[in-house]
C-alpha cells in the first residue's frame, strides 16, 4: 500500500502533536523543580540526576539494540523516567544505587513489558520502591546543608498534637514559607512545592495534562487529612501536608503519566479519589510519614480495573431490556 | 535409556516442576529466602511425594475412581504429618524457618500432579523413581532460587559469606518481589538454552503434542525429543546437499566464484 494515500476512516484530524513534542513539554516542566533541587541541595544533586538520565538513556538504548528493537532513545520519555527518578532520591545518596534504581525502571519496568505505551507502573515510581525496600536506610536519611535532618513530614507525623503545627515547624528549625519555596530537607525533586506548581502550570497552559486528576487527587486528601490528621480543621496543617513531601510532585506529575492512568474523565476522577484516600492512609495511618509513591504505584495497579468500568457507552446504543 | 534412570532425568531436566511445569509455586516463591531453606524444603517434599507415591501406586487398583483425589489427599496428610514431626524432632531450626509451608505440603500441585498423572497408572517402582525424579528436580530448583536470593539479598551462600566486606546486600531479594524476580529470570534462562519443548513455543504442529499446553498430558513430551531429532538431522542433511550443489556450482562456474561464495555462506 503506497504510503501517500491514507486510507484510515475519518475524522482526519491532522496536529503537530507527537509523543516527542508532550515528552519535551514534560521535561521543560520539570525543569524549574530540578533546578530548585540542584540549587538547595548542591553539586550532589546536580549529579545525581544527571546519572540517572544519562544511565536511563543508555539502559534503554543497548537493550533495544540488543533486542534489535527501534531504538527509541530521542523521543524524551527515557529522560523524563531519568528525571523524575533522580528527583525522587534523596541527595545523599551513592551515585551506584541511582544507577541501579535507573536500570531496574529502564529495563525491568519498562523494556520487559514491550517499552513505552505498555509499562503497567510509572517506571521512576518503581524503581523508586524497588530501592526504597532495598536500601532503606540510605533512602530515608534526608541531608540538608550536611546535617541530616527528619523531613518536616516525618516532624509533623510524630510531634504532639496539643502543640500548634507553626510552632513544632518553628522548634525545628523550618517553617511553612520554607516548606514553600523549598529550602527543606527532602528529596531531590519534591523539596519546593512553587515551582513545582510553575511547572505544572506549564503543563496546564500547554494542555499536556488535564485537570482531573490533581485536582481531585488533592481535593480528597485534603479533606482526608483534615479528618483523621488529628489536628481538627487546621488549614495550616492542611497546607504543611500540601507543600511537604512529594504529593506536588506525584500528582502533576507522576500520576498524570498517560501509559498508567485511565483515559476517560470519569476514570480519571475515580484515579484521583482512589490516590487521595490512600495517600492519606499511607500518610496517616502507616509507618512512614510519606505514602505518595506507595501510593501511585498501586492506583497504577488498579488502572485497568478502573478503565473496565468506565468504558463510554458506544453512540446510539441502547442498553437491554432486563429480562423480568 | 533405562526406564527408570529415564525417569529421573524427566524429574530433573525435562520436566522440571520449578521452571518447566510452573507447579507447587507456593512453597517456591515463600521459602526459598536462603539456600538452606529451599533445600530443606525440596528434600522434605521430596521424601512425601516418594513414599506418596508408592502407597497410591501401590493402591491404585484399589482406591475407586470417583473419590480418588480424598483418597490420594488422606494419603499424602498422614505422609506430611510424619515428615512435620520428624523435622520438628530432628532440625528444629529448619521447622521453625519453614513455619506453615510444611502443612502446606499436603496440597502441593507437584505432590497431587504427580500421583492423578504418573502414580495411578504406573507400577510401585516406576512411581517411586518418578517421584524421587520430580522432587530432586523440585529441590534443584528451589536451592538455586534460593542461592541467588540468598547471595543478592544477604551477600552469602549457605550461610557463608563470599561477597567482599563493602557489598550492599540488595534487600528487595530476600522479600516476596524478588522471589518472583528470581523465578522470572531463572525461567526465562531456562528457556532459553532449552530444547523446544511443549512449554517452550507455541503450537507447533510438528509435535507429538502439538506443542500446546493446555491439551498437555504430561507424558506426551518424550516423544518431541526424537521428532526434534530427527528434524535436526534432515536439517542438516538438507544445508549439506545445498552445500554440495554450492560447490558443483562454483566448479561449473568459475568466473563468479565471489558472488557463489557468499551464497554458501548464507546457507550456511
Amino acid at each position: 500500500m503506497s504510503k501517500r494515500l491514507n486510507v484510515s476512516a475519518s475524522p482526519h484530524v491532522r496536529s503537530k502533536t507527537s509523543t516527542k513534542t508532550i515528552m519535551r513539554d514534560v521535561v521543560i516542566a520539570l525543569l524549574p523543580a530540578c533546578i530548585a533541587g540542584i540549587y538547595v541541595f548542591k553539586l550532589q544533586a546536580a549529579l545525581i540526576l544527571l546519572t540517572c538520565v544519562a544511565t536511563c538513556l543508555l539502559s534503554e538504548y543497548i537493550y533495544e539494540k540488543l533486542m534489535k528493537k527501534q531504538i527509541t532513545t530521542a523521543d524524551y520519555s527515557a529522560v523524563i523516567t531519568g528525571l523524575l527518578l533522580g528527583m525522587n532520591l534523596p541527595p545523599s545518596i551513592p551515585i551506584w544505587i541511582a544507577m541501579l534504581g535507573s536500570v531496574f525502571a529502564i529495563i525491568v519496568v519498562k523494556q520487559l513489558f514491550g517499552g513505552l505505551g505498555q509499562n503497567f507502573m510509572n517506571p521512576a515510581l518503581g524503581a523508586r520502591c524497588f530501592l526504597m525496600i532495598s536500601f532503606t536506610g540510605r533512602m530515608t536519611t534526608f541531608t540538608l546543608d550536611g546535617v541530616s535532618s527528619a523531613t518536616p513530614l516525618a516532624i509533623i507525623k510524630n510531634a504532639d498534637r496539643s502543640v500548634p503545627v507553626l510552632d513544632t515547624l518553628t522548634n525545628n528549625g523550618t517553617s511553612l514559607f520554607k516548606m514553600f519555596v523549598g529550602y527543606t530537607g527532602g528529596t531531590i525533586g519534591e523539596t519546593s512545592a512553587a515551582c513545582i506548581l510553575l511547572g505544572a502550570l506549564y503543563l496546564f497552559v500547554r494542555r499536556i495534562i488535564s485537570w482531573e486528576i490533581p485536582c481531585c487527587y488533592i481535593a480528597v486528601f485534603s479533606v482526608f487529612v483534615l479528618a483523621f490528621g488529628g489536628y481538627g480543621f487546621d488549614i495550616n496543617y492542611l497546607a504543611a501536608e500540601l507543600c511537604g513531601g512529594g504529593l506536588m510532585l506525584g500528582a502533576f506529575f507522576m500520576a498524570t503519566d498517560y501509559v498508567t492512568s485511565p483515559i476517560t474523565k470519569k476514570g480519571k476522577i475515580i484515579f484521583g479519589i482512589c490516590l487521595g484516600l490512600l495517600t492519606g492512609v499511607f500518610r496517616i495511618f502507616g509507618g512512614s510519614a510519606e505514602g505518595v509513591s506507595y501510593a501511585i504505584i498501586f492506583c497504577n495497579l488498579l488502572v485497568p480495573l478502573i478503565e473496565k468500568v468506565t468504558i463510554p457507552k458506544p453512540f446510539g446504543y441502547v442498553k437491554e431490556a432486563k429480562k423480568s | 535409556m533405562n526406564k527408570y534412570v529415564e525417569r529421573l532425568y524427566n524429574g530433573i531436566v525435562k520436566e522440571n516442576p520449578t521452571f518447566v511445569l510452573m507447579l507447587g509455586m507456593c512453597p517456591t516463591l515463600a521459602v526459598t529466602s536462603s539456600a538452606i531453606n529451599g533445600m530443606g524444603m525440596g528434600l522434605t517434599t521430596t521424601v512425601v511425594l516418594m513414599a506418596s507415591n508408592m502407597i497410591i501406586s501401590a493402591l491404585r487398583k484399589i482406591i475407586p475412581d470417583k473419590v480418588r483425589i480424598p483418597a490420594f489427599i488422606v494419603i499424602v496428610a498422614s505422609l506430611v504429618t510424619i515428615v512435620q514431626l520428624l523435622l520438628e524432632a530432628y532440625v528444629p531450626t529448619l521447622y521453625d524457618a519453614l513455619g506453615i509451608y510444611i502443612p502446606l505440603i499436603v496440597v502441593n500441585c507437584i505432590i497431587l500432579g504427580r500421583a492423578e498423572s504418573y502414580a495411578s497408572k504406573n507400577g510401585i517402582f516406576l512411581s517411586m523413581f518418578d517421584g524421587i525424579g520430580m522432587g530432586l528436580g523440585f529441590t534443584i530448583g528451589l536451592t538455586l532460587i534460593g542461592i541467588f536470593r540468598e547471595l543478592l539479598g544477604g551477600g552469602t551462600i549457605f550461610n557463608v559469606s563470599v561477597t567482599p566486606s563493602n557489598y550492599e546486600p540488595i534487600t528487595i531479594f530476600v522479600l516476596a518481589p524478588g522471589a518472583f524476580f528470581v523465578l522470572a529470570c531463572l525461567t526465562a534462562l531456562q528457556n532459553k538454552l532449552k530444547m523446544p519443548s511443549a512449554t517452550n513455543g507455541t503450537g507447533n504442529p510438528a509435535m507429538s503434542c502439538g506443542g500446546n499446553c493446555t491439551s498437555c498430558a504430561g507424558t506426551a513430551c518424550a516423544a518431541n525429543h526424537g521428532l526434534i531429532e530427527a528434524q535436526k538431522a534432515a536439517e542438516k542433511a538438507e544445508r549439506a546437499a545445498a552445500a554440495k550443489a554450492a560447490a558443483e556450482k562454483k566448479k561449473a562456474e568459475a568466473e563468479k566464484k565471489e558472488t557463489m561464495k557468499e551464497d554458501a555462506k548464507k546457507e550456511d
